[in-house]
């Protein structure tokens, strides 16, 4: 019984961590966006204020997988453990 | 251009809507340290529910996040009050100037980034800013944000959500399921599916910036805690229970986490909130389908 709720802490965690991997994506895309963005204000500086927001927006949207992994993370970290313990218990007691 | 004297009366009433802004928060914050239970450590917990409501469906729980969303809107609704108190054309205050600013900004946004069509939209699109922005905002008086509960951003994007669909409707219900099936045929499963993901990614893009702001700036204070009483827990008597690492070192993180990222996060919602409705819209179809009309009005 110990063991079982070991491993689902466990695993629980080690899901967690490798859902955090997905942020490597939005991070190499923001930089990408932020650098392109710099290029352009150091070619045309006078349109500085419609690239801020143009780039603000995109990196927004880019982070969105991002945030979909930390979500996940979250909720294993947060939910899944206490569910899956009650789980595991229910049907202990039902086994006898 | 000469003072604006005040009289007693105009004082009177400002007063007034300025102990109507602050009394909500100090409600707030009342309620939130009546419902917290005494803890020694630094906790990471959802929103707590304050009560129940026992309703005939179902129980109904009333929780710190919806009670804290009712308390900005009513601290923004008597600010509005506020800065509108006393308008005039011939000698305007203070907050006039700021009030038009505001107005002016908005404004141009909504017209630059929707077109001409929907310059309406100013009122809504200002309102959903800035009900986010004073949502996310509400932590630097210890409150917790309405924004970083799912519940509450998911029902701003289900609005959202109906008045695209709204717009996507005007110009009929053939022309809205015609537009599944575009560019290809066979492409319409993959439409129907980024059809209900718009809802579902914008706020989930929301309440994970507040969320992760939140949950990192936990994580630090509680990991600087342990920090400093590893290093000065030495110290002879009440000195070595300070936690000298914590002074100023969260301040400045939650400088980026609560002001610049809410803040970026309601211009960002409200942005996208634009953008959806005026690209989901068939402008030229609806123009074309209003003209239609008027020829066959007039041949009749």
């Amino acid at each position: 019984m110990e063991l079982a709720i070991g491993i689902i802490l466990g695993c629980c965690a080690l899901g967690a961590g490798m859902a955090m991997i997905a942020g490597i994506g939005p991070g190499i895309g923001e930089g990408n966006a932020v650098a392109k963005a710099c290029e352009a204000i150091g070619r045309q500086p006078e349109s500085r204020s419609a690239v801020t927001t143009t780039m603000l927006m995109g990196c927004a949207v880019a982070e969105t997988t991002g945030l979909y992994a930390l979500v996940i993370a979250i909720l294993l970290i947060f939910l899944a453990p206490g569910r899956l313990v009650n789980i595991l218990v229910e049907t202990m007691n039902t086994l006898g | 251009m000469k003072k604006r004297k005040y009289s007693a009366k105009f004082k009177a009433v400002d007063a007034f809507l300025i102990a109507c802004m602050i009394l909500p928060i100090l409600f707030g914050i009342m309620l939130y340290v009546m419902f917290t239970p005494e803890s020694s450590g630094i906790e990471i917990s959802g929103a707590r529910i304050y009560f129940t409501l026992n309703t005939p469906v179902q129980p109904l729980p009333i929780t710190e996040s919806q009670v804290n969303s009712w308390i900005v809107i009513i601290s923004v609704f008597f600010l509005c009050l506020y800065l509108t108190h006393g308008l005039s054309a011939t000698n305007p205050t203070k907050r006039q100037h700021i009030v038009e600013w505001a107005l002016e900004q908005t404004k141009k946004l909504v017209s630059d980034n929707m077109g001409e069509f929907f310059d309406e939209f100013a009122p809504f699109v200002a309102a959903i800013m800035m009900l986010s922005a004073f949502s996310s905002l509400i932590t630097l008086v210890g409150l917790y944000p309405p924004t970083s509960d799912l519940n509450v951003v998911g029902g701003w994007a289900l609005l959202v959500f109906v008045l695209i669909t709204y717009y996507k409707f005007k110009c009929g219900a053939v022309h809205y399921l015609k537009s599944f099936a575009e560019p290809v045929a066979f492409l319409t499963p993959l439409n129907v599916i980024s059809e209900f993901a718009t809802p579902v990614s914008m706020a989930f893009r929301h309440y994970g910036n507040i969320l992760s702001g939140s949950v990192i700036s936990v994580l630090v204070a509680a990991s600087l805690q342990e920090l400093s009483k590893i290093i000065f827990g030495k110290l002879p008597g009440f000195l070595g229970s300070i936690p000298f690492l914590q002074i100023g070192l969260p301040a400045v993180l939650s400088i980026y986490f609560d002001v610049f990222s809410g803040l970026l996060q309601a211009f960002i919602f409200a942005m996208l909130t634009m953008l959806y409705i005026s690209s989901g819209f068939p402008e030229e179809d609806y123009k074309a389908k209003l003209l239609k009309k008027s020829a066959v009005k007039a041949n009749t």
